[in-house]
């Protein structure tokens, strides 16, 4: 504590960021800066993250043997809440919200979004949101995440209340994802044209498209779910006359485009660690470019592949899953180009390289998974199996956070001035490496068995794998703890951080760390693209852009 | 479960019964467990290739100094395409083995058996085409084609047969359909794959594959639906576990979805509503025919109504059985001042 009061001191500190720019709790709430922004819907999502997680702990628990732990009502109480908390309060508005409402302005040169208030509203109605779902824990909602009908028609006002959250989160992420675009064509600052744009910037724009496209779908959809119940109208429940699949299709529609939200930013993260830990040049960033965005176009053509066995059509059936192969193509693209960036490197093995490459094969399994699930004879066994759940997770956890994990250890520095202890934070990464796997890898072997999902109890045959997963869940939560709570202690007490730790070249680091309130004193001119690492053999010409 | 041998040739672990898969029992079992394992393989050379590959560079070229020479290539068409091209011819393969193979799944021959299933929460009902009608268990012929007619009763289930690789959605208010060929005699799983509330997974149900003898006896043995020589209880305690409801009521006191019925017949009662009752003839009978009529304090309005699912005899039958659920030496467990409900019973018992 005393140390950190007199770090504080003029000599070691930039005399105004924008943490200490305004003080009170008021000039966070009311704040328009995206800085700060992005940093309340961290702690705002974080908190979400922990509950879901220990809703996760309390499913694993009840999984560890057969037989009852909790009343089967309060596990399909717990895993829905899992399911809402982490799909619609955490990794919906996940990287774009934080990273990316943090280093949009930042990697464009920009003051802020072009949109500051309109990117405030959209805090508070994720508040807004979190509250109205949040509220439904003690209300015994049961429909899954998924809200299919007509199951859904029968809790009624759980599943009004929960729907009518969704909805209003929507509005958010539809907002964020507005001004995102808005704020990518306008806030450039002069010279970074299209081609020089760093990825994770490209890959927040493909984001930002499925967020304003997509989006609207699923608040139709859900209004007409709680017309449903409120009303009885008669759209999705079969007892009146409405088709229960077609809320699976108008569901899919918007839920799969936004895994895709999910994972977008994900792969924009990793694109711009690679390189700088690396110190080369990223490889193929055209290639990588056109991958995001034409997996962003692929997303709205597969859906049918969540509705297999739904009692669609043969053809539908045969069609959707020709298609969603055609997603398989640009993800694996991406992936040689990260592996092909490290050839001839200089890599270093410091957190966020470990985590990106944590990534990559965590990615890689799920990837593979995902082939299964998208060739028809297969997907008849494996689909509503613990095969998927496992797959799934690779995708959101092993992807997704696992992404946003290696983007926070690298930009932390940028965040808060500060570094986190590197030996512990490099001890809670293979924690977290472990525990993940150790959880998921047999919930494979589980699915291959036809083990059901969502189930709360289990024919004694299944129950080995179940208990090494439940152990292994305990220590994959215990990580998450860890590093979180390491790097909140280090946020506020961790060592100073020199400006630019990694030497990034990408123009968030041209401006102090923490960054000032206006984010750049004189708005930067770019003459070079953001990956000119390295230091290029005799023969070739270095590669450094002015802004260095 | 898992009876494969180790065999030591590519092609054998291709063809064969290979990790974790439950045993073959459906004429395409073997056939999707290829495509699965050729999907498997690739997955896991790929995987090996990819991470090994960056393990090795994350090795080999380990930073030594902060100016360190490196590679500034940013490109290269040649292998771009080549990467590109290649996952994609894979991806076109596996697609297409998928494909055919599905296709036939979902091809059933001119002249199957047909068995129609109902799924109601929780318990799924087999009709066979003579009438015969089974809970829970679906009894079908060796080497015969079946083709199973599926629809639901409430919320949408899918019915789930991992031995036959098979799954399908059970939707209400439309017919759904699979089918299969068994190719072993056996009892076999069968779950209820798409969540349907409290008891989903409870709804679980068994596929008998008998010999065709064994099949044509047990579908014109009709015994088990006229149960003329039962009394109501022996019939009652039939109907208890046929119809599914030890699912949800124990008989040993200890409670589950449902409150237990031992001692049941006779006790005071306080509902939901804050009334109390005394649960006699007449109250059983209601809450098993509308059910969420009168619900015990504690406990959830789970139970799906049997109105118009069972005889009259029937409701008589399981209310003879709930009384012979008594706890030792409870004076409560004699009958209750009802003197109408007696009478019923009685009249059954003659």
């Amino acid at each position: 504590m005393s140390q950190a009061m007199s770090s504080t001191s003029v000599q070691e500190q930039p005399v105004e960021n924008y943490l200490n720019w305004q003080k009170g709790p008021m000039s966070w709430w009311m704040s328009v800066d995206h800085k700060r922004i992005a940093l309340m819907y961290f702690v705002s999502m974080f908190f979400f993250f922990l509950i879901g997680g220990m809703a996760a702990l309390a499913v694993r628990l009840e999984l560890f043997r057969a037989g009852d732990f909790f009343t089967p009502q309060t596990y399909n109480t717990l895993f829905t809440l899992h399911g809402v908390i982490m799909v619609f309060l955490f990794i919906v508005p996940g990287v774009p919200a934080t990273l990316g409402n943090f280093l949009l302005p930042l990697m464009i040169g920009a003051k802020d979004v072009v949109f500051p208030r309109l990117n405030r509203l959209s805090y508070w109605l994720y508040v807004l949101g979190a509250l109205v779902v949040g509220s439904c824990i003690f209300m015994g909602l049961d429909t899954g995440w998924t809200f299919y009908a007509p199951y859904s028609v029968q809790n009624r006002a759980a599943v009004i209340l929960a729907a009518l959250g969704a909805f209003i989160l929507g509005f958010s992420s539809i907002l964020t994802g507005l001004n995102f675009i808005v704020t990518t064509h306008k806030m450039r600052a002069p010279g970074l044209t299209w081609d020089r744009l760093p990825l994770f910037v490209w890959s927040l724009y493909a984001t930002s498209l499925l967020q304003v496209i997509a989006t609207p779908i699923v608040g139709v959809t859900l209004l007409l779910l709680i017309l449903e119940n409120a009303f009885g109208i008669g759209v999705f429940d079969a007892a009146k006359g409405g088709d229960p699949v077609l809320f699976e299709h108008m569901f899919w529609f918007y839920s799969h485009p936004v895994v895709y939200i999910m994972i977008l930013p994900a792969f924009g993260i990793i694109s711009e660690i690679v390189p700088v830990f690396s110190r080369r040049p990223i490889f193929g960033y055209k290639a990588l470019v056109y991958a995001s965005v034409g997996i962003a176009a692929v997303s709205f053509l597969v859906w049918g592949h969540h509705m297999f066995v739904s009692g669609m059509s043969n053809w539908a059936r045969y069609i959707f899953s020709f298609l969603t192969f055609s997603v398989a193509i640009p993800t694996a693209i991406k992936v040689f180009n990260w592996v092909a960036t490290m050839y001839k490197g200089s890599i270093s093995w410091d957190t966020p390289m470990l985590y990106a490459m944590g990534f990559v094969f965590m990615f890689m399994i799920a990837g593979c998974t995902g082939v299964h699930l998208a060739t028809l004879a297969t997907d008849a066994h494996y689909h509503d199996t613990y095969f998927v759940v496992a797959h799934f997770h690779y995708t959101m956890q092993g992807g997704t956070v696992i992404a946003l994990f290696a983007g926070l250890h690298y930009w932390f520095p940028k965040l808060f001035g500060r570094m986190y202890n590197e030996k512990f934070a490099k001890f809670t990464w293979l924690m977290l490496f472990i525990g993940f796997n150790g959880t998921f890898l047999p919930q494979f072997a589980l699915g291959m068995q036809g083990m059901p999902r969502r189930y709360h109890d289990y024919p004694v045959e299944f129950e080995p794998l179940h208990a090494i997963s439940s152990v292994f869940a305990g220590i994959n939560g215990l990580a998450y703890v860890l590093i979180l709570g390491h790097l909140a202690y280090s946020a506020f007490w961790g060592k100073r951080a020199s400006g630019n730790v990694w030497n990034s070249l990408s123009l968030e680091w041209a401006t102090p760390s923490p960054p000032p309130h206006d984010n750049f004193a004189e708005i930067p001119t770019v003459t070079e693209w953001t990956y000119g690492y390295g230091k290029a053999p005799s023969s070739e010409k270095a590669n450094n852009p002015a802004m260095a | 479960m898992d009876n494969t041998e180790n065999t030591s040739s590519l092609l054998d672990f291709l063809k064969g019964n290979f990790d974790q898969m439950p045993e073959q029992a459906s004429t395409w079992a073997g056939q999707v467990d290829t495509v699965n394992n050729v999907i498997t393989l690739i997955s896991l050379v790929c995987t090996l290739l990819i991470v090994g590959a960056m393990l090795f560079f994350a090795i080999r070229y380990r930073r030594r100094t902060d100016n360190d020479v490196t590679s500034q290539v940013t490109h290269n068409t040649t292998m771009e395409l080549v990467w590109t091209i290649i996952p994609t011819i894979i991806c076109g393969f596996i697609f297409y083995v998928g494909f055919t193979t599905y296709r036939q799944m979902r091809t059933p021959p001119l002249n199957p058996l047909e068995v129609n299933v109902d799924a109601y929460k929780w318990r799924w009902e087999f009709r066979h085409d003579n009438g015969k009608k089974d809970t829970n268990l679906l009894v079908v012929p060796l080497g015969q084609a079946v083709r199973l007619i599926m629809t639901s009763h409430d919320v949408i289930h899918s019915f789930y047969i991992p031995n036959m690789r098979i799954k399908e959605d059970v939707v209400p208010d439309r017919y759904t359909y699979t089918w299969f060929t068994p190719t072993k005699v056996g009892d076999f799983h069968i779950f209820c794959t798409e969540y349907c509330g409290t008891g989903h997974s409870d709804m679980l149900a068994t596929v008998q594959v008998v010999t065709p003898e064994q099949y044509k006896s047990y579908v014109w043995d009709r015994t088990g639906q006229s149960d003329a020589d039962l009394s109501p209880a022996e019939l009652g305690a039939k109907l208890f576990v046929k119809k599914t409801c030890n699912t949800c009521h124990s008989i040993d006191g200890s409670a589950l979805v449902g409150p237990s019925l031992l001692g049941a017949y006779g006790r005071t009662r306080e509902c939901t509503d804050g009334t109390t009752l005394v649960a006699d003839e007449n109250y059983l009978r209601e809450s098993i025919l509308n059910s969420s009529a009168k619900i015990v304090k504690g406990f959830a309005p789970a139970m799906p109504a049997f109105q118009g699912m069972l005889e009259e005899s029937e409701v008589q039958a399981l209310i003879a059985y709930i009384k012979t659920l008594k706890v030792d030496g409870d004076v409560q467990s004699s009958a209750p001042e009802s003197s109408s409900a007696t009478t019923n019973t009685k009249d059954v018992e003659k």
